[in-house]
C-alpha cells in the first residue's frame, strides 16, 4: 500500500529531509568527539561508550540493503526479551 | 476532515487547546487516567482525578462541542506501590457506570517489574470481571520492546478476555506486528521526539494495513503536540493516499472500537 508512488517520486520528496538528518548526525557525532573525554566517574564512562556502540550499530543498519532498517534499528535500542521472564518472576501456572 | 483522538491528557492541557482541536476537526477525545508527573499519596488523590475526569473534564469539552471519554486506572508508574494500587482497583467500579467511560486503562508497564506485573495482572482481572475494555500503555525507549511481549504474554494467558476489546497503544516498528497479529487493536502515538512522527506512522499504515490501527497525540504535561493527529491526516494526503483511507483511521476505527464500551453514547457530526 503505497499509493502508486514510484520510487523517484519518493525519492525527489524524501532527498532533502534525509540529507538534513545525515548533516544533524554528522554534526552531532562531531560535537561528541569535540567535547572533553574526562567522565565524572568510570560507570559515567562506561555508559557512554555502550551509548556510542549503539549508535554505531545503527548507523551500520542504515548501510544494509535489506527493508526493515527501522524495526532492526529499534532493536538494537531495546532490551532483550526473554521467553522464560514469568518463570523468573515466579509466576505460577505460566 | 473531522478525526477521534483516542488518547490525549486534557487534565494537562489549556482550553485554548480544546478550541483548537475542534477547529482542526476534533469532535471527540479519549482520555486515559495516567500518571500526574507525582506519585499521588493516597486513593482519595485517585477518586478525585477520576471525579474530575468523569465530570469537569466532559463538560469543559463539551464548550467546544467536542465529545469527551475516558479510562480508570492507576498508571504504572505508581505500581511500584502494590498496597495503594489495591486501593485504587477496589475503588474504580464506584466510577464505572458513569457516562463516557470506556474501560480500565492506560494500565501497562513502565520498567517491566515485577510490581508492575502484580499491578497489571489485578486491573486485567477487575476488566475481566466487569466486562469492560482495556486500554494499554506500553513502556518507553529501551523497555518498550520487552515490555510489550511481557503484556502480550499476559492478556495471551488470560482466557476471559476478547483481544478485539484491548488496544494496545504507543507501538512502533519493533512492537506493531506482535501486536495485530495477536488479534488485538494496535495505537500508534504522535510524539516530537520519542515514540512515532507522523511519518513513521503512515509509513506502518502502508505496511500493515488499516485493520485495527488507530493513531493518537497521547497530548499530556510533557512534550507532545496536541494536534498531531491532523498532521497524519496531512502526511496521508502528501502521499496520495484515499480520503477513506485517511478517515478509517482516523475516525471510523477509533468509532469501531469504543462502540464495544457499553458507556459509549455518541452522537456524529452532520454528514458523518
Amino acid at each position: 500500500m503505497s499509493a502508486g508512488r514510484t520510487q523517484q517520486q519518493v525519492m525527489q520528496r524524501e532527498y532533502l529531509p534525509v540529507r538534513a538528518k545525515i548533516l544533524e548526525i554528522a554534526a552531532a557525532l562531531d560535537r561528541i568527539d569535540r567535547a572533553s573525554a574526562k567522565s565524572v566517574t568510570e560507570s559515567k564512562t562506561s555508559e557512554s561508550e555502550s551509548s556510542r556502540e549503539q549508535l554505531q550499530q545503527a548507523l551500520g543498519v542504515l548501510l544494509q540493503s535489506e527493508s526493515g532498517r527501522a524495526e532492526r534499528v529499534q532493536k538494537i535500542f531495546s532490551l532483550p526479551y526473554d521467553q522464560k521472564w514469568q518463570q523468573a518472576f515466579g509466576l505460577s501456572g505460566q | 476532515m473531522v478525526y477521534i483522538d483516542p488518547h490525549i491528557h486534557m487534565v494537562s492541557r489549556t482550553t485554548d487547546d480544546y478550541e483548537t482541536l475542534a477547529r482542526m476537526g476534533c469532535v471527540a477525545v479519549s482520555e486515559p487516567a495516567f500518571w500526574a508527573g507525582y506519585d499521588r499519596g493516597s486513593v482519595h488523590g485517585f477518586r478525585d482525578y477520576f471525579e474530575q475526569l468523569t465530570t469537569f473534564e466532559s463538560q469543559r469539552a463539551a464548550q467546544y462541542h467536542i465529545q469527551h471519554y475516558t479510562w480508570l486506572c492507576i498508571n504504572a508508574k505508581e505500581a511500584e506501590n502494590v498496597e495503594l494500587s489495591r486501593e485504587v482497583i477496589a475503588m474504580i467500579p464506584e466510577f464505572l457506570d458513569r457516562p463516557g467511560v470506556l474501560g480500565i486503562g492506560e494500565i501497562g508497564l513502565n520498567k517491566n517489574t515485577r510490581n508492575e506485573v502484580t499491578v497489571f495482572l489485578e486491573h486485567l482481572d477487575l476488566a475481566a470481571r466487569t466486562g469492560e475494555q482495556i486500554l494499554i500503555h506500553t513502556p518507553h525507549l529501551q523497555d518498550k520492546y520487552q515490555g510489550t511481549r511481557m503484556i502480550l504474554d499476559m492478556l495471551k494467558g488470560d482466557q476471559r478476555l476478547q483481544r478485539h476489546r484491548v488496544l494496545v497503544d504507543h507501538v512502533e516498528e519493533h512492537s506493531i506486528a506482535a501486536v495485530l497479529n495477536a488479534g488485538f487493536w494496535a495505537g500508534m502515538t504522535l510524539y516530537p521526539v520519542s515514540k512515532c512522527t507522523p511519518e513513521r506512522a503512515v509509513d506502518m499504515v502502508e505496511m500493515y494495513g488499516p485493520e485495527r490501527l488507530m493513531v493518537n497525540s497521547a497530548g499530556d504535561w510533557g512534550p507532545s503536540k496536541p494536534t498531531a493527529v491532523p498532521d497524519f491526516v496531512m502526511e496521508m494526503r502528501h502521499r496520495g493516499h484515499a480520503e477513506s483511507l485517511i478517515q478509517r483511521i482516523v475516525y471510523d476505527n477509533p468509532l469501531e472500537f469504543f462502540r464495544q464500551s457499553r458507556q459509549f453514547d455518541f452522537t456524529p457530526p452532520d454528514g458523518m
